[in-house]
């Protein structure tokens, strides 16, 4: 197999033709990607011009330098989690801005989840915009009937007087070989709930938008940002976002079957989309980015096109955002589906210890095995 | 080593005793100049709040037996608790209110029939915090509120209105809670909160001995104050059926929160002599006897037998009764005639900003209902 650099895979750029960002060689579009090397001769451009520029960061520091932008744009952001002060967070996204900003506008809360996200909603009451961390995933728990029965109804049991721009960031899911509720997939969860809007980048590109479009939302958003893709560096354009919060996009251009997942995900359709182009099967990529609302349109374009749909997550698949794509799908594409929308997820049981994550999680021969099952139709 | 002491006790600060007689604990004793510098009007006042709501609670149960509510919430029994403390308050503090606390939002200048409507299922809040006195939305998940006020009040000691010295700027938070409340997460988290960020905060205990049908020994075997000094704040336990210690404790906590000095914590001991809710029978639970005991000791009758002894006439008491009567019929008039909600209703406000969810689902019921007019629907 042909594998991808990471900073191949993080694709991102100004998007003239959303389906023109694939870095798939064989891509019949215009490519409008670039290398390292050339991001940083046009930031070096861009500074004579007034532009920022392009720039080479990993997720973690795109997501830092998201926030800076946010919290120096408006004094009413606030960031609240545990050890995200001068620590940095345990994932050292928040790194450096305690530095900056204070412990004012950085808030290193007591250890209790429920009482961050509590307070997040007093405080939002009171016209701040809180940013709230959770520490790992399977944390939000304890935070999930703050979230569930007041953040997400207090718009609407105030009949829209006043508004909850509250910010929740998870990291989340699998591929770091860590202990039990450090990689799980929560997402569902809220996307189940009416009253929050749930998003997920997959590149550090809409990650450093995405949260700054997160905070500049008034209605409360969860922010599932893919651990296992904190690290690689890719470029980020931060003069031009490419598209709204809820736009899902075509990131590679295929013919034979569409493809569609978010966050980590996207690397391994994208690995899955390389081994099948040498096989002679041309997958379309689709990233998600929203789960809640989910933008049906670049999806359903592309169904129409290959007659064949694989939803891949790293969730559970029971009763999950890949079965509620499926459901749509099929009532809004039925007479060009040539196959039945096949889901490849994880597996209905807790998240196994961590040396049966590789087997448990779906890989892109998993999404392969699926690709082929959709053919034979 | 013999066992060691479980016994917890705390002195019960009492300005006015059962009888009616002004005859101050050693405890209250550096109280009483707070209420000996209250004009009669004042006093006077402190009648006629707790003489309505008692007579509105009355109302409101005669319309759920009518059919008229969903539910009735009573508050007979908890008239001083809740008068004293919420006329101790400034009109730039905010009110986080239970469910219970109908005559507080009077006080605070809202309208009743807008609690009629919540529990008439005619809405989902009913107010606007901000016309009505910052008295916030009732909240039905048991303390949620908690962590919400203590949120707020991190917010106005942000925002830099704590300890300036000006009196009409300096606010504070006042939150209200039961005693079955206090065995919830959220209470405790608040209380961690409030402690850790000195928030400009008074948490008000109204134990009423009952969380519907579960006597207060089963939530705690200390007297609730003791939860203060445990998080590292004052709390005090106050005879919550008189309305002069309710007034003069929550105003001298109030005045110290909004100087800076830090969040306290009030425990009201009162009794709810009705049922948790119209949909509660009490007899299963408790016996005549506890009951014929807390009658004896009611806050209206002791309140107005000192009145009476400082010369207040019976004119007055005929004309505070009158008026009584004629808050509830004009509320009850008015609460038969509250409009049914319209199914936009459903949609509006659920989200901020638009949603592309909410339009279509709100399309698809009007094309849906509009289907059946004209028809035999």
């Amino acid at each position: 197999m042909s594998a991808r650099t990471e900073e191949e895979q993080a694709v991102a750029v100004p998007m003239e033709h959303a389906a023109a960002a694939s870095a798939e060689p064989a891509a019949p579009a215009e490519r409008t990607d670039q290398t390292p090397q050339a991001a940083e001769a046009d930031t070096a451009q861009h500074a004579e011009s007034g532009m920022r520029g392009v720039q080479t960061l990993s997720m973690a520091k795109a997501i830092t330098a998201g926030l800076r932008e946010a919290m120096r744009a408006d004094d009413k952001v606030l960031l609240m989690g545990e050890d995200i002060g001068p620590l940095g967070g345990v994932f050292r996204v928040t790194e450096g801005l305690s530095a900056e900003f204070g412990d004012r506008r950085v808030l290193d809360t007591p250890l209790a989840e429920s009482g961050i996200v509590g307070t997040a909603i007093g405080l939002a009451m009171r016209g701040y915009r809180p940013v709230v961390e959770i520490q790992f995933d399977g944390f939000i728990f304890p935070a999930f009937d703050q979230i569930t029965t007041q953040l997400a109804r207090l718009t609407v049991r105030h009949d829209g007087t006043i508004s909850m721009p509250v910010v929740i960031r998870v990291p989340y899911g699998g591929h770091i070989g860590s202990i039990e509720h450090h990689q799980e997939s929560p997402e569902a969860y809220f996307a189940h709930t009416p009253g929050l809007r749930v998003v997920s980048p997959s590149s550090p590109h809409d990650a450093y938008w995405m949260i700054q479009e997160a905070i500049a939302s008034n209605d409360p958003v969860l922010f599932f940002e893919p651990k296992s893709r904190y690290w690689p560096k890719g470029p980020v354009d931060q003069d031009h976002s490419g598209v709204p919060l809820h736009a899902s996009r075509v990131i590679r251009q295929g013919m034979d079957v569409t493809v569609v997942g978010h966050g980590a995900m996207i690397s391994t359709l994208l690995q899955a989309a390389d081994i099948a182009a040498e096989e002679g099967t041309s997958l379309e990529v689709v990233d998600l980015r929203s789960l809640s609302p989910i933008d049906y349109g670049p999806l359903l374009d592309s169904v129409q096109r290959t007659g064949r749909l694989i939803v891949a997550q790293e969730a559970y698949g029971f009763v999950s955002v890949g079965s509620e794509i499926a459901a749509t799908v099929a009532e809004r594409a039925f007479y060009s589906l040539e196959a039945p929308v096949l889901r490849v997820s994880a597996f209905d049981t807790p998240f196994p210890p961590a040396a049966l994550e590789t087997e448990y999680l779906p890989s892109p021969d998993r999404v392969l095995e699926a690709v082929d099952r959709a053919l034979a139709y | 080593m013999p066992a060691r002491e479980r016994d917890f006790t705390a002195p019960t600060v009492q300005l006015l005793n059962p009888a009616g007689e002004l005859r101050p604990t050693a405890e209250a004793e550096p109280y009483l100049p707070l209420v000996e510098a209250l004009p009669d009007t004042t006093l006077e006042q402190f009648y006629r709040d707790m003489t309505i709501s008692r007579r509105l609670d009355i109302a409101g149960a005669n319309l759920q037996r009518q059919g008229q509510l969903a539910l009735w919430v009573p508050s007979h029994g908890q008239e001083a608790a809740q008068v004293g403390s919420a006329r101790a308050a400034r009109a730039q503090d905010h009110i986080f209110p239970s469910y219970r606390e109908h005559i507080v939002g009077m006080i605070r200048g809202l309208d009743p029939v807008n609690i009629l409507s919540l529990l008439r299922g005619a809405t989902l809040g009913g107010w606007n915090p901000a016309e009505n006195g910052n008295f916030h939305l009732y909240t039905l998940v048991l303390a949620s509120q908690t962590l919400h006020a203590t949120g707020y009040a991190m917010g106005i000691q942000f925002d830099g209105l704590v300890g300036t010295g000006d009196a009409e700027r300096d606010a504070a938070v006042l939150v209200y809670y039961g005693d079955g409340s206090t065995s919830q997460g959220d209470a405790n988290e608040a209380l961690v909160f409030a402690s850790s960020y000195q928030t400009p905060q008074v948490f008000f205990i109204q134990n009423n001995q009952w969380a519907i049908s579960v006597p207060v020994s089963r939530q705690s075997r200390s007297p609730l104050s003791l939860r203060g000094g445990g998080f590292g704040m004052p709390g005090v336990r106050i005879d919550g059926n008189d309305v002069l210690v309710s007034y003069a404790v929550t105003r001298q906590s109030l005045e110290e929160a909004r100087s800076g000095a830090g969040p306290s914590l009030i425990e009201a001991v009162t009794y709810r002599m009705g049922a948790h809710t119209t949909a509660d029978d009490p007899t299963k639970y408790r016996t005549d006897a506890e009951v014929a005991y807390w009658a004896e000791r009611d806050p209206i009758t002791r309140y107005r037998t000192w009145l009476e002894g400082r010369g207040a006439s019976a004119a007055f008491f005929d004309e505070v009764d009158a008026e009584a009567a004629d808050v509830a019929a004009d509320v009850r008039r008015r609460a038969l005639s509250l409009p049914a909600p319209t199914r936009e209703k459903i949609f509006a406000h659920v989200y901020s900003e638009p949603h592309p969810l909410m339009v279509e689902e709100h399309a698809w019921l009007e094309a849906y209902e509009s289907g059946f007019e004209g028809g035999a629907a």
